[in-house]
């Protein structure tokens, strides 16, 4: 009885600072940090935008392990915050767990699909986008042979992987496409070191232009890249900057504007359910700035943004890997 | 596989021991003097980090090499202290080294450059250049030793080259030097180095030291050689691949070689070939990269034979009950 009181009791105080507290948004950084220079870091602009613009503060925790997400989710649901943003596909399976157990607060998850009546899914189509890089790839490739190397070995970062050889392909059919992932555990997103020497096995097989879609693991990919006077892509920020003249263009998964959106929109007016950012909505595109204007032609680009119009408008369609675990194109 | 690929092949399995043969160097300083050490994941993590960031801040990569291992010292000289002077248990003490290192380097690295646990990238004075050694170039046109010549043993950095000297050194060192004996004796029956008048104390603090001089290199190669930069948890369990291949040479300094290559080559194969086509299958990544370690286990059962650690390892000396 006296459990059952103190339980109740609990839930009312919970109850009363959730809805008198003013409501601060929040955001959780999956395990790569807030700095990873990719996508982490992409969530992280897009809350600090939304800081900037209307001075208001927000609260976010930076995961360390596995173990904390679900604790993560409650400490900062519980607090009242709302709503909270999750970055990364790692956290869907803890959120299908707390989300229920909170029902006024909403969710929003990025990159994963959660199905209950107060989550927002937020998921990239990333083939679409690796689509355009790939053509860049197989215009800018003098071999015919481009390299792709993957972080974790899951679907997600396949579709990135089955998106550019479809691109390579449009341009060039006759093109080889080597492609790599850096292992199946998490570390995996962060082995520079493997990911440099993944690299150096695509060049000796002839690549010479390596996209990474593989977090900090990537960082190897570019600097190996630059090292051997190769070309790389980058991926989730623009990359750009970090080898100019090395680096050919950045695949874009506007992250940031997902997390400004969910910031900013009055939080009733949240719609929930799946929400998918693709070409059209500029949830996905390719980075084109003054460190990398000198590999990308006028013509590339002609004929990157006529495929980009053509998908926009159905008439090429890109095979989604996650829809069925297959790839028309190795 | 043609010729090309095979000198690939091993060119890359080099780079990829260079830093387990440090580490396995370093185990096998401090093991042979009776002291286990599980921690040299920590001291290569710990050196990774300082001769990254030092590296970046002056600009010089000796600097950050000096300085990664003076951080890797000062590691060991904790486990030494803990384990020598005060004889706690050294499982521990090595396992409390890892954590600090792997907690350490991303607080540290945070307040000094807010990167989230990195190092900004090094610029090219920050890093150990690849050398070309003499006649490469002109030698590059000779058949067969030529590509071997000018692919596989020139172009590394200095650091790999250093790293394999170490080897013979170790060996002479160890079983041809005065030195090397008390080393050996002092981890084998510590009480009959100390009636011999020598202080096992000194012997086990010294072999610590050396320990973490190599682990210091083998980090600085990681951050500073391999890649540009140091990255959270980048030493990626090559510490403990290391002990491993030190129970797999038998605690001795050729065998550790050739274990640090097999590791090295078996991880380069698992880069190299991830989709390979055997008999029609094609055998999925997931085993190609587990493939190291399923060796490990079959080797080490069917064809090391019996390894014998020295007979002090893990015991604090006690001078008198």
């Amino acid at each position: 009885m006296t459990l059952f009181k103190t339980f109740y009791g609990t839930v009312a105080a919970l109850a009363i600072t959730a809805t008198g507290a003013l409501a601060d948004p929040a955001i959780i950084f999956d395990l790569g940090g807030k700095f990873d220079r990719s996508f982490n870091e992409a969530a992280f602009n897009g809350a600090e935008q939304w800081a900037e613009e209307t001075g208001g503060s927000y609260r976010e925790i930076e995961l360390q392990s596995d173990a904390q997400r679900e604790q993560a989710m409650r400490r900062l649901a519980e607090a009242g915050a709302n709503p909270v943003v999750m970055a990364g596909f790692s956290q869907a399976s803890s959120l299908a767990v707390v989300a229920p157990d909170y029902p006024d607060t909403t969710f929003v998850i990025i990159d994963g699909v959660v199905d209950a009546p107060n989550v927002r899914s937020v998921i990239f189509s990333e083939h679409e986008g690796s689509y355009l890089v790939g053509m860049l790839a197989g215009l800018a490739s003098e071999t015919g042979t481009v390299g792709f190397v993957g972080g974790m070995d899951i679907p997600l970062i396949s579709r990135f992987g089955c998106g550019y050889a479809q691109g390579v392909r449009a341009v060039n059919p006759e093109a080889t496409i080597i492609q790599n992932m850096t292992g199946t555990t998490p570390a995996a997103w962060n082995d520079p070191v493997r990911g440099g020497e993944l690299t150096r096995a695509q060049v000796a097989q002839g690549a010479d232009v390596v996209f990474a879609a593989a977090g900090g693991t990537g960082l190897g990919v570019l600097q190996t890249a630059e090292d051997e006077g190769i070309l790389s892509i980058g991926v989730d920020s623009n990359q750009n900057y970090l080898h100019p003249g090395s680096v050919l263009t950045s695949m874009l998964k506007r992250v940031d504007v997902a997390v400004y959106d969910a910031f900013s929109t009055p939080v009733d007016e949240i719609e929930t359910g799946i929400h998918v950012f693709g070409l059209a909505e500029d949830g996905v595109g390719y980075a084109l700035d003054e460190h990398n204007a000198d590999l990308i032609t006028e013509d590339m680009i002609a004929q990157v943004d006529a495929a980009r119009a053509a998908i926009i408008a159905g008439e090429i369609s890109v095979h989604n890997y996650t829809e069925d675990g297959m790839c028309p194109v190795e | 596989m043609d010729f090309a690929t095979l000198i690939q092949l091993l060119d890359s399995s080099i780079r990829l021991a260079t830093p387990l043969l440090l580490a396995c160097l370093a185990g096998l300083y401090s093991e042979r003097a009776g002291i286990f050490d599980i921690g040299l994941e920590g001291k290569i993590l710990i050196s990774a980090f300082f001769s990254a960031s030092v590296a970046f801040t002056t600009g010089n990569v000796w600097l950050g090499l000096l300085a990664g291992v003076a951080s890797s010292m000062v590691f060991a000289l904790l486990h030494g202290v803990a384990s020598i002077t005060f004889r706690g248990n050294q499982l521990i003490s090595g396992v409390a080294i890892n954590f600090l290192a792997a907690g350490m380097t991303v607080v540290v690295s945070d307040s000094w450059f807010s990167l989230g646990g990195r190092t900004p990238q090094l610029e090219t004075s920050g890093r150990f250049q690849n050398i070309t050694l003499p006649f490469a170039e002109q030698l590059q046109g000779v058949p067969i030793l030529g590509p071997i010549y000018h692919d596989l043993i020139s172009g590394h950095s200095i650091l790999v080259y250093a790293a394999f000297l170490i080897v013979p050194l170790t060996w002479w060192l160890l079983y041809r030097t005065r030195f090397g004996l008390r080393l050996r004796a002092v981890g084998e029956n510590p009480a009959a180095v100390d009636t011999a008048g020598i202080s096992v104390v000194r012997m086990r603090f010294t072999a610590v030291l050396i320990c973490g001089v190599l682990c210091g290199i083998a980090g600085a190669y990681l951050s500073t050689s391999l890649s540009a930069g140091f990255v959270r948890e980048m030493s990626a369990g090559r510490g403990f691949i290391a002990l491993a291949a030190l129970i797999f040479a038998k605690w001795r300094p050729w065998y550790a070689l050739m274990a640090c290559l097999l590791f090295g080559l078996l991880d380069a194969t698992g880069s190299l070939f991830q989709n390979i086509r055997l008999l029609g299958v094609s055998v999925p990544v997931q085993f190609m990269q587990a493939l190291p370690y399923i060796l490990t286990v079959v080797i080490l059962a069917g064809f090391v034979g019996k390894a014998i650690p020295p007979r002090a390892g893990g015991e604090p000396y006690v001078k008198e009950r």
